[in-house]
């Protein structure tokens, strides 16, 4: 079963995102910011990370940041899933390594063809 | 589809309407008789719940509160506009960019193999809806001609709906359908940003030659095709309505051209003109020139 690392701060995104990824056979674990995301990856590297832009303590991009820097086993997939929805911002996130992004609000189809996309689903 | 020229559509009598109902029995079948006349499409009577649906921005358009009203403002003949109105919103326009995207890869290795027999190969999309369908190919072989300086393909897309071609011409799309298949790499490398919507650039529209036809009743585009997508468009049509597509799909095609169907259609039992592909797993290949005469059987 593939792994997904659900990073929001928001309690509903990440119930709703849950949900899609367990009917998608996903085993899921959340974070609320970056730092918790980190310590997550720390212990246990997931396939794929949903990850959400603004969020206190650590945002999803200095998260990214970390993550592509740090010394772990295997690179997870990320996937930025926000409403940062510019042009610049999207350029942004494949700069610093996210593999695919979702502009919310999105829908069941919408995230699934984006893990088909990374080659998760 | 010309919409003036659509064959006529036999018309029962509106009965009353009694209460505040969706629909009555004989507007369902007013409406999905217009439906199928002009477009070939049918809807299942276990489906009828989408009229109520589809037509509902229209209703609201025209300030009227059921479909009862709706069918006899059609009957009353004082709008010539409104069958085109209802037949667009009625007319199946699912799609997404790269829907199955495994086709696209082996479409790639299709054009590759037929581009070292012909100097130029041409690509039919009959059913094209909004266009994410034909963009997809005109995305991937733009990309394909960049690295490797491979020809492009002609792409020729058509449609019933003039309303979805001028969507597909003006390469306009929401959030939500911008997002559905398409890499954000690509997404950023062919689309911008306008307001909320996506549009894609003049350089990617131009390669694709939209026209409207009626897969139905119209002839194909003129000349003949190595490969035609034909994409979740069978499915909607009855047997015998079939019977009339499946040779237009032969005379269009050049010898051992292939068809492409959607994920679950087949030819299989249904016409003898192709046969699964060897080479390309769920493509349809030509039987030679014995298969035209043979399209139906």
């Amino acid at each position: 079963m593939k792994t997904c690392l659900v990073v929001d701060d928001s309690k509903v995104i990440r119930k709703v995102a849950r949900h899609i990824l367990e009917t998608l056979d996903f085993t899921v674990t959340e974070a609320c910011d970056g730092r918790e995301a980190l310590a997550a990856c720390m212990a246990s590297i997931p396939d794929v990370i949903l990850l959400d832009w603004n969020m206190p303590v650590m945002s999803g991009m200095d998260f990214l940041r970390a993550l592509r820097e740090a010394d772990v086993p295997s690179r997870p997939k990320v996937v930025f899933c926000t409403t940062e929805n510019g042009m610049a911002y999207i350029r942004a996130a494949i700069e610093a390594g996210a593999d695919e992004y979702v502009m919310k609000p999105f829908d069941r189809e919408t995230l699934e063809s984006k893990l088909q996309i990374v080659g998760m689903a | 589809m010309t919409l003036a020229k659509s064959p006529p559509v036999a018309m029962p009598v509106v009965g009353p309407v009694v209460g505040p109902v969706a629909a009555s029995q004989t507007a369902i079948s007013v409406l999905t008789a217009l439906l199928e006349a002009r477009t070939g499409q049918q809807i299942a009577a276990y489906r009828s719940w989408r009229l109520d649906t589809a037509l509902k921005p229209l209703l609201r358009d025209r300030k009227l509160d059921t479909l009862d009203q709706l069918v006899t403002q059609l009957l009353e003949g004082s709008d010539r506009l409104i069958g085109d109105r209802i037949v667009d919103a009625l007319v199946n326009q699912e799609t997404s960019f790269f829907r199955d995207a495994q086709v696209f890869e082996l479409l790639v290795e299709a054009v590759a193999a037929a581009q070292a027999e012909r100097r130029r190969v041409r690509i039919w999309c009959a059913g094209c809806s909004t266009g994410q369908e034909p963009l997809s190919l005109a995305m991937a072989f733009a990309e394909r001609h960049q690295t490797s300086g491979a020809p492009m393909p002609e792409i020729v897309a058509t449609d019933v709906s003039e309303a979805a071609l001028a969507r597909a011409r003006a390469g306009r799309f929401s959030q939500f359908e911008i997002q559905r298949g398409l890499p954000v790499r690509q997404m950023i490398r062919w689309f911008d940003t306008t307001g909320s919507d996506w549009v894609a650039k003049p350089e990617l529209v131009k390669l694709v030659s939209f026209r409207r036809m009626n897969l139905v009743s119209d002839q194909p585009p003129p000349g003949r095709f190595d490969i035609i997508l034909c994409r979740n468009v069978l499915l909607y049509l009855s047997t015998q309505t079939k019977t009339h597509v499946f040779p237009k799909l032969a005379d269009a095609l050049n010898p051992g051209g292939m068809l492409v169907l959607g994920a679950g259609e087949t030819v299989i039992g249904q016409t003898k003109a192709f046969e699964p592909s060897k080479a390309f797993r769920g493509f349809y290949q030509l039987q030679g020139e014995e298969g035209r005469s043979q399209a139906v059987g």
